[in-house]
């Protein structure tokens, strides 16, 4: 009844169920100052949407719905426009190196077993994180002793390397090395798993710089916005696999569901906004360990020749 | 109504061109459409092809009915089929074999099942059933050559129907022949063989394009073509709706 037939994806898919996904993932998005892209995509790639389709398509909305939400942290200030574009210039060189180890690894036919090691180690790693962190905080809460998690007296060494620099909006002064550093990874995984990697500097920040909650949100999402703008024009102009009207629909979804999200976000207190997160970024890397230890239905899989020789007439 | 045109017209031509054929069979066929048309609402389709079975005036008159397999074939191209095996707690492709000009999608449609037509050896041999996807030399191992086609059959490309072809009088059928949903653009090859008593007395082949029209081909061509427009339109869009959604809530 609605189908639709996407242009560059090459199949008809059900509105419905593109704009209903698209609008819960869009909640949390909104909600965690992720841009969502390590749900929609793989949530895209189930539905027999080409991967290449489906990441290219995906950054589209993620550059959408992380404007949306920018603008509602710009307007309370929630946000350190200078970090930002610190983590953009680190991040950028990161896309570039993962980019290339993409289509590496896709020559040898291991990409997929890459992409779910990679989600398992990150997700796993900081989602325990973060889960260890928050839970510690609820016990500290409910005890009655102070939460100490925000800047702590004893910085960790890696503040004091050279090149500190200020970041009045977030109350920090630390070396950029290892800021860069974080970024450059952040946009490597990024690039090699098709996400914004929102959900990993949004931790790091957190946890790794004890940059106050509420302008972590905000920074990453002027982070996302600029480094997925910047994926949609890299993906239209040599692959041509963004999908416009697939773009759309997720866009329609995401945008309103950010939008709730953001409101939601905001009475929520810090630790619950933390359990929160690692509990989602856990059940995303469960089911990527799920995937690569079980036993598969098909232990076989078909997939289009890479080499590019393939499209040649009989 | 058309059909029965297309029908009167067939039988037309084939009378008037009786008595030049050489062999005992021929066939003449008409393919309802020669293209299919992907537009926004495209969710897979039929197509129809009307054949007339000619006889030569001394040809011997056959005891046995006559049978049609109609095999149509997308566009070709190179496929890989790996194999997972456990390594530690994992299961990782480890195994992988490449075939050569694999049909993107096939439909096999026949009056009967094949194997009441004619025999598997003959079925390989005149290139019958969705095996024939799969080029001889490329038939290293089975496992992985059966994989290609089971895969293929579960995304419903691969599709074998024995109910497909109807004989409306003796000597003239209908067959339906399905185009999925997810049948890629280009060229299709449809080839349709006369049997009886389990040998092939004729073949004749012919082919449709799949083709994208309207807004489907439109946005085809502006991403293949303009590339960087197209990237800043989508952006533009994505801009857009950013902001009104701001807009939209902003008043509570």
């Amino acid at each position: 009844m609605m189908e639709f037939y996407l242009p560059i994806a090459e199949l008809p898919v059900n509105i419905w169920l593109i704009v209903g996904m698209s609008a819960v993932v869009g909640f949390i998005s909104g909600l965690f100052g992720v841009g969502g892209g390590f749900l929609i995509t793989p949530l895209l790639i189930f539905l027999g949407i080409p991967p290449a389709v489906a990441v290219a398509s995906v950054s589209t909305q993620i550059a959408a719905s992380s404007l949306t939400a920018l603008i509602s942290h710009w307007k309370r200030r929630a946000l350190d426009i200078k970090l930002g574009l610190l983590l953009l210039s680190g991040s950028s060189i990161g896309t570039v190196c993962g980019v290339m180890t993409f289509n590496a690894l896709r020559r040898v036919g291991q990409l997929d077993l890459t992409i779910g090691v990679s989600y398992i180690i990150l997700l796993g790693g900081i989602g325990l994180l973060m889960l260890y962190e928050s839970l510690k905080a609820f016990r500290a809460r409910r005890s009655g002793r102070p939460v100490k998690l925000s800047r702590g007296v004893n910085h960790p060494w890696y503040f004091g390397l050279p090149f500190r620099m200020r970041f009045p909006a977030s109350g920090l002064y630390v070396s950029v090395i290892p800021l860069l550093a974080m970024a450059l990874i952040v946009g490597f995984f990024g690039a090699l798993l098709g996400i914004g990697g929102g959900f990993m500097i949004v931790p790091a920040l957190i946890y790794l710089f004890r940059v106050p909650t509420m302008v972590v949100v905000g920074t990453s999402m002027f982070q996302i916005l600029f480094s997925m703008s910047g994926a949609t024009m890299l993906h239209a102009t040599t692959n041509h696999s963004v999908d416009f009207v697939l773009a759309l629909l997720l866009i329609i979804g995401g945008v309103f569901g950010a939008q709730f999200g953001a409101r939601a976000g905001r009475h929520l207190k810090g630790e619950q906004f933390r359990l929160l997160l690692a509990l989602i970024v856990l059940a995303v890397a469960l089911r990527f360990l799920g995937e690569l230890a079980l036993k598969p239905d098909d232990v076989f899989s078909l997939t289009v020749s890479v080499n590019p020789a393939a499209r040649a007439a009989p | 109504m058309t059909r029965t045109q297309t029908l009167l017209a067939l039988l037309a031509s084939l009378i008037s061109g009786m008595g030049s054929q050489a062999r005992a069979e021929n066939l003449i066929l008409s393919l309802s459409s020669n293209h299919v048309a992907i537009t926004s609402t495209y969710i897979g389709t039929e197509l129809v092809i009307f054949g007339v079975i000619g006889r030569d005036q001394a040809s011997a008159t056959r005891s046995e009915h006559y049978d049609i397999v109609v095999s149509a074939r997308g566009p070709r191209s190179h496929m890989v089929v790996r194999e997972k095996a456990g390594l530690g707690p994992f299961w990782v492709n480890q195994h992988e074999q490449k075939f050569l000009f694999i049909p993107a999608t096939m439909a096999v449609v026949s009056n009967r099942p094949l194997d009441a037509i004619t025999s598997p050896d003959m079925q390989s041999r005149y290139q019958l059933g969705l095996d024939s996807a799969i080029i001889a030399k490329d038939r290293r191992d089975e496992r992985f050559a059966q994989a290609l086609i089971r895969l293929k059959q579960r995304d419903r490309l691969y599709e074998s129907l024995p109910q497909n072809v109807e004989f409306i009088t003796p000597n003239v059928f209908k067959a339906v022949i399905p185009v999925p949903a997810r049948a890629p653009t280009g060229l299709y090859d449809v080839e349709v063989a006369l049997l009886s008593d389990s040998v092939r007395l004729a073949s004749q082949s012919t082919h449709f394009e799949v083709i994208k029209i309207g807004f489907e081909q439109d946005v085809a061509e502006a991403a293949r073509l303009h590339g960087w427009l197209y990237g800043f339109a989508a952006l533009l869009m994505a801009g857009l709706f950013g902001w009104l959604a701001t807009i939209i809530f902003r008043r509570d």
